[in-house]
């Protein structure tokens, strides 16, 4: 409003400051925003003053990132082995969550997740055995992230373990995950015990051939469509996944029960499907991840198109410095435990679970998701608030999935590295807690914001390349 | 007494918070002295200057809260400690908590997306920030009032021409006081609409024009404030400049007031140029006498209260200043104003002016020179030579601004908080020389609500005690929030001589010390 209109507008104010100011203006009735502002993080002036400098670049790369992840139409091809499809897999190759990380540094669920696998490909029978090869440097690791591939928890993938193949309609890129085990004593918290190897063995030999062949049977399965319903039945793809898993159970029923050799192992695998609310987890992570790769390269922008987590490191990929790994280290989350356990007992945050918040789903949904609000702090209105909270780091707004509570607005998307440090504001994820030892499982659920560091040390990465 | 500190890290609460958790802790018993603050360079300065930068302080950083606290023994100081960690996470007791249902946006982009009709920010935040987010409520369309002091010099001027170009105000950095469109912002008076415009770089000399403008009976179009180093050199009287160009364009406004500390001579010429191209009356106050350039419609006044007089006489030529004055004379509350008793001892003989608005205190300071021909003492001295050594001790007559950064340090402004002012008044009154107490009371929005009740006790108990004079001149108007006549009735009955301009209490003041001296 220009100075000469001043007197034609009543006066609206934004307060940053002072709460008595809004106070006053409200007795007055003049209509007032408060803002809850907070210093910016701390980062070398000089590197912020070349950001500032080069703003228009930035934010022109970050438009056509935003465009990218826009048009990602993630869909479900069907199954294969792992080696067969995930770019670079080899034998002696495990994938495992989150960024680069050795044996060494590893934590007790990754290392367990990592002796079930050995056991599970058939190189060793005991777990002594398995954590003597394992620490040998006759296996080699690697990040899921690094080979188009996603996991969640320890997110191990190895050679021979059957993954799910996904399609970004729109570029051509493929993005690979397992199946979910479901919950309880299960490999990616770590447990190798013999019910663990067997579940995922039937996996193997049972569910993965009907699996692909019924989706093959659809031709392709909607991801982009079915994530957008599921938002819009209270799920936001990563601590809730009941609708999304619901929805698929639909779609793959009749087409299971069409393709199926033996009906008794056809409705096994429906019932496994049916027993576990997170099946569709391993759906939206990949398809997040489908939909962020290809935007993962653009020279300049500040868009945050990786955040995973080994359980050690919290790491983070940028558009504008490829692959790029920035850490630092993974916070314990805030968290509601299963009876027996407390926050004694749970590892660092682990997983690459956090591309769902990367592709604006998860943590930055959890205002379509009323039925998980216990895990921050409750009421409805704390989940509205924590996803209004993310719309200040982000570069846009879903045009493809939308908040009903929120008059169907787009999820906030695109995190900008810059915002979050100018707002000191990292991104908010859900999560589940694995405990710390290895084989034990799952503890609890709940959330974490990312610790600041990356972010940071990404703000260096991002000015030496401009 | 033993001192213990400790820091508190990834928590920032704004300093009026962390002001009032220290004024907590200093009110627990068997505390000497204890301050909770965030550790940023310049308060570390602070806690040097007072003794408190202890060596785990040292390598804090800027969004760490350090706290110290002085108390009779060490295991005091701990557990004072640990319930001002619970104050930092939870608030003060019985403090109402800001954290409501609603959400709250952490950023100007996000405040505009959630309230796009928004047309004015207001920014307190720390002035090594401020800067930052002023420009990015420019950027995004808003006008912008910012309260921030310690802003660098070099930032005002880029905000300002980054203002001008967008055809936005920039008021301020440290602008108290404005009215826009009716609306007081900060600390500012409840002033009916009108027809005189104002444009100020002092924030209680605006307050205090503005209310008499209001208890004349007139109004107020638009009261914009500038910022106290507006007319420097350094930034060329831009905010000035622009704000009376649109007071002249503006056809609610047909009288316009200036007041600012005399700006640079190259300024003076603009404004002179500028008030040039305009019929309208301009009543300027420089805050001394200046000399009256050759143009018909400037009005030079010296006192705050002739200004606003003067405006209020040029708006209406049927009234003459004289019945004016009467009209302010007449108030019926001050009915034996002129029978002030002197002191009996001849020792008594000193001024001492405790103010808590700068522009009220350099007034004051004003009148004494123009009467006396001689300069108070003063931590913000008309004249450098005239600066006091130590401000916590005062000199033969001292006029004092509470106001001034150096007694703000970890407490809220005088205006909200009368301890400082209290315990100075009590202080004083123990001086066997003083003859005067001298005190502006600032009502409006931001002020404190109910100061005649701060004040009562202590007016009475020293003049149980002493023969000294106590004259309060009391700033605002009927509209404000406080309750004006009762503050004027409660401080007259408590003992002391309440005006209702700055300029009468001054002028009484000095009157009286001219009394005592020429017997």
């Amino acid at each position: 409003m220009s100075l000469k209109d001043l007197e034609k507008q009543p006066l609206r104010v934004v307060n940053l400051g002072l709460q008595a100011f809004k106070d006053d203006l409200e007795k007055q009735g003049v209509p007032v925003v408060q803002v809850d502002w907070q210093p910016p993080a701390k980062v070398d002036a000089a590197a912020w003053e070349k950001v500032l400098l080069n703003s228009d670049k930035i934010r022109a790369a970050n438009a056509k990132v935003l465009e990218i992840i826009q048009q990602g139409s993630p869909v479900l091809l069907g199954l294969d082995i792992a080696k067969n499809v995930i770019p670079d897999m080899q034998d002696d190759l495990i994938l495992h969550a989150g960024p680069p990380i050795t044996w060494d540094r590893m934590c007790g669920p990754m290392r367990g997740a990592i002796i079930g696998a050995l056991i599970y490909e058939g190189k060793v029978k005991t777990p002594e055995e398995a954590e003597k090869l394992a620490k040998s440097g006759a296996i080699k690791y690697a990040p899921c992230h690094e080979h188009n591939a996603v996991g969640p928890m320890a997110g191990i993938i190895s050679a021979s373990m059957p993954v799910f193949i996904i399609k970004n309609e729109a570029f051509g890129n493929y993005a690979y995950c397992t199946q979910n085990e479901g919950l309880g004593r299960v490999l990616r918290y770590g447990a190798f015990s013999e019910e663990v190897i067997e579940r995922l063995k039937w996996m193997e030999k049972v569910m993965y051939p009907f699996l692909d062949k019924a989706i093959r049977s659809l031709g392709k399965i909607d991801l982009k469509s079915l994530i957008a319903q599921a938002l819009h039945m209270g799920d936001e793809v990563h601590n809730r996944n009941r609708a999304g898993t619901s929805l698929l159970f639909r779609q793959l029923a009749p087409a299971i029960l069409r393709t199926c050799s033996v009906v008794e192992n056809a409705a096994k695998v429906l019932e496994f499907i049916n027993g576990n609310d997170h099946f569709f987890l391993n759906l939206s992570m990949p398809a997040a991840k489908a939909i962020l790769d290809a935007a993962g390269k653009v020279s300049h922008s500040s868009i945050v198109t990786t955040m995973a987590r080994n359980g050690t490191d919290f790491g983070i990929r940028l558009s504008g410095t490829g692959d790029e790994w920035f850490t630092g280290k993974a916070l314990v989350p805030d968290a509601l435990y299963f009876p027996g356990y407390t926050k004694d007992d749970a590892n660092p945050d682990i997983g690459d679970s956090s591309i769902t918040e990367t592709a604006g789903l998860g943590g930055f949904a959890i205002a379509a998701a009323p039925a998980i609000v216990q895990f921050v702090g409750g009421s409805a209105a704390d989940a509205l608030k924590y996803t209004q909270l993310m719309y200040e780091i982000t570069f846009g707004e879903s045009q493809n999935y939308q908040i009903p509570a929120l008059d169907f607005r787009g999820t906030p998307v695109g995190i900008d590295v810059l915002k979050v440090i100018e707002l000191n504001l990292t991104p908010f994820i859900d999560t589940g807690v694995a405990h710390k030892n290895p084989g034990v499982g799952q503890v609890g659920a709940g959330v974490v914001s990312a610790p600041i560091e990356p972010f940071l040390k990404a703000i260096e990465g991002l000015v030496k390349s401009l | 007494m033993p001192t213990i500190g400790t820091l508190v890290q990834g928590k920032y609460l704004d300093s009026v918070k962390l002001m009032l958790i220290s004024q907590e802790i200093r009110q627990q018993s068997g505390v000497q002295d204890a301050v909770a603050i965030m550790a940023t360079t310049e308060n570390k300065a602070i806690l040097k200057a007072t003794d408190m930068l202890l060596p785990e302080f040292e390598g804090a950083l800027e969004t760490d809260i350090c706290i110290a606290v002085k108390a009779e023994t060490e295991e005091l100081c701990r557990e004072i400690i640990e319930l001002v960690k619970v104050w930092l996470q939870k608030g003060l007791p019985g403090a109402v908590q800001s954290e409501t249902a609603e959400f709250q946006p952490r950023s100007i982009e996000g405040a505009v997306k959630q309230f796009p009709e928004a047309n004015l920010a207001l920014i307190s935040i720390a002035g090594k920030y401020a800067g930052t987010e002023a420009e990015k409520a420019l950027d995004k369309g808003l006008h912008v009032m910012l309260f921030s002091d310690n802003v660098p010099l070099e930032t005002e001027l880029k905000l300002k021409q980054y203002a001008i170009e967008k055809n936005l105000l920039l008021m301020g950095p440290d602008c108290g006081t404005a009215i826009i469109n009716g609306t007081p912002l900060a600390f500012a008076n409840s002033v009916r609409p009108g027809k005189i415009g104002i444009v100020s770089a002092a924030g209680t000399g605006l307050q205090e024009v503005s209310s008499i403008i209001h208890n004349l009976g007139e109004g107020v179009s638009q009261a914009f404030g500038t910022g106290g180093r507006d007319g420097k050199k350094a930034i060329g009287g831009l905010m000035l400049l622009f704000c009376l160009e649109y007071l002249i364009d503006d056809e609610h406004t047909d009288a316009i007031v200036l007041i600012s500390k005399v700006p640079d001579n190259e300024v003076v010429a603009k404004l002179w140029e500028l008030i040039k191209s305009t019929r309208k009356p301009v009543v300027v106050n420089f805050l001394k006498s200046f000399e009256k350039p050759a143009l018909d419609n400037v009005y030079p006044a010296e006192t705050l209260a002739d200004t606003a007089q003067l405006a209020v006489r040029l708006l209406n030529d049927a009234k003459s200043a004289e019945q004016l004055k009467s009209v302010l004379s007449n108030d019926s509350l001050f009915p034996n104003r002129a029978l002030v008793t002197l002191p009996k001892s001849p020792e008594r003989k000193y001024l001492r002016g405790l103010f808590s608005g700068g522009t009220l205190c350099y007034e004051a300071q004003f009148v004494y020179h123009q009467k006396l021909g001689d300069f108070a003492f003063s931590n913000a001295p008309l004249e450098i030579e005239y600066g006091l050594n130590d401000v916590w001790q005062s000199k033969e007559d001292t006029i004092i601004d509470l106001g001034a950064d150096e007694f703000t340090v970890g407490r809220p402004h005088p205006m909200i908080d009368f301890s400082l002012r209290i315990k100075k008044l009590e202080e004083e009154s123990r001086d066997p020389e003083v003859a005067v107490l001298l005190l502006d009371v600032v009502l409006g929005y931001g002020a404190h609500l109910s100061p005649h009740l701060e004040l009562d006790k202590t007016i009475k108990a020293i003049k149980k005690d002493t023969d000294i004079v106590i004259i309060c001149s009391v700033v605002g108007t009927d509209s404000d929030p406080q309750n004006r006549q009762e503050v004027i009735k409660t401080l007259q009955q408590s003992g002391a001589v309440a005006t209702t301009t700055n300029a009468e209490a001054c002028a009484l003041a000095v009157r009286i010390i001219q009394a005592i001296r020429s017997t």
